[in-house]
């Protein structure tokens, strides 16, 4: 029950954190690395108390519902923030240590914590043009973070994101506006039961395009991909794990489902779009990466390519043409993918960013041997590309293992080869990995360092632990917390419901 | 409707200039002008011609201010919008002076280190 009167704090406590961050900072230097952890550690503990609650909305200032501004708790929200502030709170304990490599550590806490806000206030409004608002306040940050070592390639990196990100976000102001002017509401709720009258008509299909374009171009799938790859590696290696962990599934891939399950509805022609694309991620994405030197680049590639098995489950998931129970098992295989993602690829990036922090390179054919050298992140490292690649019993198998049944069961032979296909890649690319930065000759540069500080490798041992964990617990998942996202989605009805349940 | 198709030539404008401009502070001016557009667009939903005010005076019924007045929820909106428009154009400028004095050039054609 507490939950319900404190929901907004989620926004609110690190909007406020970020400013008072800097006020502090100016008394005392060290208060801004204990306001960041405690903030983000009590968001994370506020996260998993909601897991327990039922689906409530809060209304904002008392207003009922198509009036007022709605916020919504239910399986789904429960599950990102989960999947935001357990990552974010463990980036910041990373941090702590790591941006001593940089000036403006207080500067940075604080743009992280707005980032954060940003992605909560995402995931908890039910509003569309509130989406809006805290969709470009993320936006906002990431952009600052992403050049905030202020170097030639940082600078380009972050001017590239800025553009793209701008004529994302112009996208899909345009198409909320589109969408009000059709049915007067933006409460989602509400916009839900007017297109259920309305229909899907040409106005309609439109905005489903733009809304595709500009969180598709969030969420970097394919004909959008171009700047990830540049943005992704110029950030700093926590911030990586956030952009690549977190921000892409909060402000992207959050998004779309969100508003094509439950406000759209499922929908053949969005359905075939999203598979499309999907599938198109997964080839491109993990062509590009075989090649690459630099360690944090191939991960880039190798995000684009993943959230595609995430974007093609949901697309099997909206689908009204296969069975309920095969488009249900999709969806299921799309979520567990998103937080299999979430845990693994940040595991990466904090590993590479580990390495750096003690070899100072990123190229990873100038690495080798370092798992004499540094045991705990490598093997943290290791488990991290067994579970990408799909190896049994880590996590990353049995999300892949549903959704490629899923296809196979749903006739959809193609897309489930191209998925088998594109994890045989995956797999090769991480024994590469695993040959040159891992296992190999040491070369003799390297024989004096050391194993990264204990503030470094804890959050890697977390994580490596969570890898295991999600991969071991498989059987239970079924019951928990991922069951109630897939149900938020499916139950399109009862997301109707809360405009009177407010 | 002349009014819509004035507002979609800005649009276009803005994105021809995004596109085809070299000179990143053209870019910049071409995603403000369709950041505008947008804008425009949004005023035009909630416009009514001959509308008043949308608030309750003592001698109107509930009936008179629903059919003059014009609707305010757009107006609101837009000036969210602008302000967003304002952070986000002082970041572009910022990063832009920064790319400046790295590159000693405002062409992106010679902003070129990342690759593939």
């Amino acid at each position: 029950m507490t939950m319900q009167t404190i929901y907004p704090l989620f926004t609110a406590l690190p909007l406020a954190a970020a400013f008072f961050n800097l006020l502090v900072t100016k008394i005392n230097k060290k208060a801004a690395d204990y306001i960041a952890f405690l903030v983000t550690a009590a968001l994370a503990v506020m996260a998993v108390l909601t897991i327990f609650e039922a689906p409530f909305a809060y209304r904002i200032g008392g207003f009922p519902a198509p009036w007022g501004i709605l916020l919504i708790s239910d399986g789904l929200s429960a599950l990102m923030l989960v999947i935001i502030n357990a990552i974010a709170l463990l980036s910041i304990i990373y941090s702590i240590k790591y941006m001593t490599m940089y000036t403006a550590k207080p500067k940075y806490f604080s743009l992280f914590l707005l980032m954060l806000a940003g992605m909560n206030g995402v995931v908890i409004t039910g509003d569309l043009f509130n989406v809006f608002v805290f969709l470009e306040v993320a936006s906002l940050a990431s952009y600052a973070l992403v050049g905030f070592g202020c170097e030639h390639e940082e600078l380009e990196a972050s001017f590239k994101y800025l553009i793209l990100g701008e004529v994302a976000s112009t996208a899909i102001l345009f198409g909320i506006a589109f969408l009000y002017s059709m049915t007067g509401t933006l409460n989602m709720p509400d916009l839900a039961r007017q297109l259920e009258v309305l229909g899907i008509n040409k106005a309609v299909a439109f905005v489903i395009a733009l809304f595709i374009m500009g969180f598709g171009l969030k969420a970097s799938m394919v004909p959008f991909h171009a700047w990830l790859p540049d943005a992704h590696p110029s950030a700093p290696a926590p911030i990586s794990a956030m952009l690549s962990g977190v921000l892409i599934k909060a402000i992207g891939v959050y998004a779309i489902a969100r508003v094509m399950f439950d406000v759209v509805g499922p929908n053949a022609m969005v359905s075939s779009i999203l598979m499309f694309l999907g599938a198109l991620s997964m080839l491109v994405g993990v062509f590009l990466a075989v090649g690459q030197s630099d360690f944090k680049r191939m991960l880039a590639y190798h995000s684009i390519s993943q959230m595609g098995y995430v974007t093609i489950g949901l697309g099997l998931g909206l689908n009204p043409n296969v069975p309920p129970v095969i488009a249900a098992m999709g969806l299921f295989g799309g979520l567990y993918h998103l937080v299999n993602h979430a845990v693994f690829k940040s595991l990466l990036f904090l590993c590479a960013g580990a390495f750096e922090f003690r070899t100072g390179t990123r190229n990873r054919y100038e690495m080798g041997g370092l798992i004499r050298k540094m045991p705990v992140t490598s093997t943290a490292c290791s488990i991290a590309s067994l579970s990408i690649s799909g190896v049994p019993p880590f996590n990353g198998f049995w999300s892949k293992l549903i959704i490629i049944v899923a296809f196979i069961q749903a006739g959809y032979y193609v897309y489930g080869a191209i998925a088998v296909f594109v994890a045989f890649m995956t797999l090769l690319s991480f024994i590469k990995l695993q040959r040159f930065v891992i296992f190999g000759q040491l070369p003799a540069r390297f024989a004096n360092i050391q194993e990264a500080p204990f503030a470094m490798t804890l959050p890697l041992v977390v994580l490596a632990i969570l890898c295991i964990a999600l991969g071991l617990a498989y059987p239970y998942l079924d019951q928990g917390a991922l069951q109630a996202a897939r149900a938020a989605l499916l139950d399109k009805v009862s997301y109707m419901g809360f405009i009177i349940g407010g | 409707m002349i009014l819509y198709f004035l507002t979609l030539v800005l649009f276009v404008m803005g994105v021809y200039c995004l596109i085809a401009k070299k000179n990143i502070i053209k870019k910049i001016i071409g995603l403000t002008i369709t950041d505008y557009a947008i804008n425009l667009f949004i005023i035009l939903i909630g416009y009514r011609a001959n509308g008043i005010a949308p608030i309750m005076f003592k001698n109107m019924t509930m009936q008179e201010l629903t059919e003059r007045g014009v609707d305010p929820l757009p107006q609101a909106l837009v000036l969210t919008s602008i302000v967003i428009g304002l952070g986000v154009l002082s970041m572009m400028t910022a990063i832009c002076l920064r790319l400046y004095e790295k590159y000693k050039t405002f062409d992106m054609s010679e902003i070129n280190r990342l690759k593939g």
